[in-house]
């Protein structure tokens, strides 16, 4: 039995796109895989008795070491803000290629803290900040210095010490570019060391509750309960900044997708599924409800989602009951019953549970996740107006029938901002800027480029026809992606009325593994990382399925 | 020192600002990265091309042929590269091609490294006295080393290098002779056991 890969038209719509969730091909998860048996170290731990200094956490492999360089600075309450406008935070990083000298350190506690507008060289590799979610900070400490753990459920209700609100790397403020490092075995995943940094960030915070503690009771202090801190992940506060990103990276998108496309069909394509395999899912599944159960949101969107994602994964575990999974191509038939009779939020989580037994599926599968995006620039002009015709017809039939007559269709354009050099969406008729709008009105553009050569000779070579229809190049470029990479497009006009945004940062933050979305408007939401995952000196040995222990 | 990645999208930025389009901007962009990865200077250029374009009023080519003169100004070196590289394949028949007059030809250089590589073949440049050899975008081989503005160039010529050896037959089969002297002769027993295969070839 052959399964299809789905249909781009329809899994490439935000709706769908942005039900997504975490799975074994997540790049939190393939991260901690590939670095279990990296060496673990706090090198440096160097701070006052109120948690403000410097600390160094590397993880070494024979003679290639990564370093995370942590600075925690003090700050007054009304100076932390979780908005990129933000020029103060509680601590700030940088993770460095090798292991930092003394000078190096000093060079990193004059540039990291001020983020970007200091300076990084080609020796670091991704740079952060964050913040304190103070009520549950200063709960912690004030737990563990009158020597008791903290209130679990309070915890739960948050699910981080700190939160990030922003993570960059390729080049970035000096930071080492892609070509550098890209070659790099343990780094082949995307975002992987963006991954690293965020991990090691997590044990920064719990070494520092624990430290301010003892500082401030040494005789009745107890260290934070190691399964406590499992359950303890990091935050990250996620505005527009990242919505562009799945645009301007057609081919790393299509890349995402496609592995995910690919693990389905594969697993709906297992004749025979063994006793264990199906019971690990089943497993995973039924205590997986306990994360969906404490997801937490005050968002009336998502919360009208979480409430039908119960209902349909009490559905399904009803169905389960009396599935009979020894019958041929069994996860096919869950699929296709799921695809029957689920929403797409549950249908999407179920499809991320699938991919749990499989790692002989899924491995390889990580290995093709990233994009050598240049290879795919240059324009092939001896192609011609007919080939261009079919592609469009092809694979935008659907934006194709949007009517940008309509003032809807138009009604947003994407700008970078002056001030902080960041993606931002505006109402084209209210606000000002329009005139400047970024090249990502990629459904408007196609369907002006398809209008553009209808009158156009078929054999037309396309290196001609570009020369009076440059202002359209951006396009004809992506058409021609998009022809080899069937994930690459978002199916979905990102300028009309009915977008929201909140979709394409979904997409991006379930591949990075992100879990407990918690939109705060429809631009910007908060989510949680790497909570249940081991702590580093249990890398060596861990539960693979940790995400739903 | 700026990041390749910082070098592309402000070119990228810049070029759009000035009033290209997005999509040639994104080809100056990366463009850019190209030259300065090569360490030719690029950012230079570019900085002063697009601070002098509007007042030179650079003529645009448009289709390009064997001999190409500009009618009054110089050519502007984006249009012409970006028609170049999409025109690539329609004129690599062409042996020879040559243009005269071009403004900021350094700016023009990246179009035809990559245009070496669309086309699978070597290209020999020549601007003034100045020689590059373009490697299918994996190297540039120049006597042109100064970093300097270059305003201006009265002609560039292009050869498309067909795909031959640089060697003789004859070369080559005395260095595939001292090679062979890696290899084991082999014995009756050898040829028996040492490749893993099946005796029988017909079963």
């Amino acid at each position: 039995m052959q399964a299809q890969l789905r249909d781009p038209k329809t899994i490439m719509k935000l709706t769908r796109l942005g039900s997504f969730h975490q799975s074994k091909l997540s790049f939190l998860r393939s991260f901690l895989k590939e670095f279990k048996d990296w060496e673990y170290n706090r090198d440096l731990f160097d701070l006052d008795e109120s948690g403000y200094g410097r600390a160094v956490y590397s993880f070494t492999k024979k003679n290639k070491t990564y370093s995370l360089v942590c600075f925690a600075n003090k700050i007054n309450d009304d100076e932390r803000s979780d908005r990129v406008i933000a020029t103060k935070w509680d601590a700030a990083f940088v993770l460095h290629d090798g292991i930092p000298s003394k000078k190096d350190i000093e060079r990193l506690e004059q540039n990291v803290p001020r983020q970007e507008v200091g300076r990084l060289s080609y020796k670091e590799l991704t740079l952060s900040r964050a913040n304190k979610s103070v009520r549950v900070f200063n709960h912690v400490i004030e737990s563990l210095s009158k020597g008791n753990q903290p209130d679990k459920e309070f915890l739960s209700k948050v699910g981080y010490l700190y939160r990030t609100t922003a993570v960059y790397g390729s080049g970035k403020f000096g930071l080492a570019d892609r070509f550098r490092i890209k070659n790099r075995e343990e780094i082949c995943g995307p975002f992987r060391l963006e991954m690293m940094l965020v991990y090691l960030v997590r044990q920064f915070t719990f070494d520092q509750v624990n430290h301010i503690a003892k500082n401030k009771n040494p005789k009745k202090f107890v260290p934070l309960d190691k399964e406590i801190s499992r359950n303890l992940g990091i935050g990250n506060s996620t505005g527009l900044g990242m919505a562009p990103f799945i645009v301007n990276h057609p081919t790393l998108l299509n890349n995402w997708i496609l592995a995910r496309e690919n693990a389905l069909k594969k697993v709906r394509e297992i004749k025979i599924i063994k006793n264990e395999d199906f019971k690990l899912f089943v497993n995973c599944l039924k205590k997986s409800i306990k994360n969906v159960t404490s997801w937490n949101t005050e968002s009336e969107f998502q919360k009208k989602k979480i409430k039908q994602l119960i209902i349909d994964l009490n559905k399904l575990l009803v169905f389960i009951k009396d599935f009979n999974f020894k019958t041929n191509y069994a996860f096919n038939i869950l699929y296709l019953w799921a695809e029957e009779n689920l929403d797409f939020e549950c249908l999407e989580y179920v499809v991320s549970m699938m991919f749990e037994p499989y790692n002989f599926i899924i491995d390889p599968l990580i290995k093709q996740m990233s994009s050598d995006e240049e290879k795919f620039f240059n324009i092939p002009g001896e192609r011609t107006v007919q080939d261009l015709r079919n592609i469009l017809e092809e694979k935008y039939s659907d934006v194709l029938k949007i009517d940008f007559d309509k003032k809807e269709s138009n009604e947003n354009f994407w700008f970078i901002s002056k001030n902080k050099e960041e993606p931002r969406l505006a109402n084209r008729y209210d606000e000002q800027g329009s005139e400047l709008e970024q090249p990502l009105a990629i459904a408007r553009d196609i369907k002006k480029l398809y209008g553009r050569i209808s009158n156009q000779k078929n054999s037309l070579k396309i290196g001609k026809f570009l020369i009076e229809n440059n202002d359209l190049r951006h396009v004809v470029r992506r058409a021609f992606i998009s022809e080899k990479f069937p994930y690459s497009e978002i199916q979905d006009n990102i300028i009309g009325s009915n977008l929201i945004p909140i979709d394409m940062l979904r997409l991006k933050l379930s591949f990075f593994g992100a879990i407990k979305f918690d939109p705060r408007s429809d631009k910007w939401l908060r989510i949680c990382m790497f909570q249940g995952a081991p702590l580093p000196n249990e890398l060596k040995n861990f539960n693979e399925h940790w995400v739903y222990n | 020192m700026k990041t390749l990645s910082e070098i592309d999208t402000t070119s990228k930025r810049a070029t759009r600002a000035a009033g290209f389009s997005w999509g040639i901007a994104e080809e100056v962009g990366k463009n850019m990265r190209l030259l300065e990865l090569f360490g030719l200077s690029g950012i230079k250029n570019l900085n002063k091309y697009l601070k002098d374009y509007k007042q030179k009023q650079l003529e645009k080519i448009t289709l390009i042929h064997e001999i190409n003169e500009s009618k009054k100004n110089p050519f502007c070196p984006i249009i012409l590269g970006t028609n170049f590289i999409d025109q690539v394949n329609l004129m690599d028949k062409k042996r020879n091609i040559r243009i005269y007059n071009v403004a900021f030809p350094v700016l023009f250089l990246p179009f035809v490294s990559r245009a070496s590589e669309v086309v699978g073949k070597r290209i020999f440049f020549k601007l003034d006295d100045k020689e590059f050899l373009f490697n299918l975008n994996q190297s540039i081989y120049s006597n042109y080393l100064k970093n300097e503005i270059l305003e201006n160039c009265e002609s560039i010529s292009i050869d498309f290098i067909e795909n031959n050896n640089s060697f003789t037959e004859v070369e080559w089969k005395e260095i595939y002779k001292l090679s062979e002297n890696t290899f084991v002769e082999e014995n009756e027993s050898l040829k028996i056991g040492a490749a893993g295969a099946g005796l029988t070839d017909n079963d």
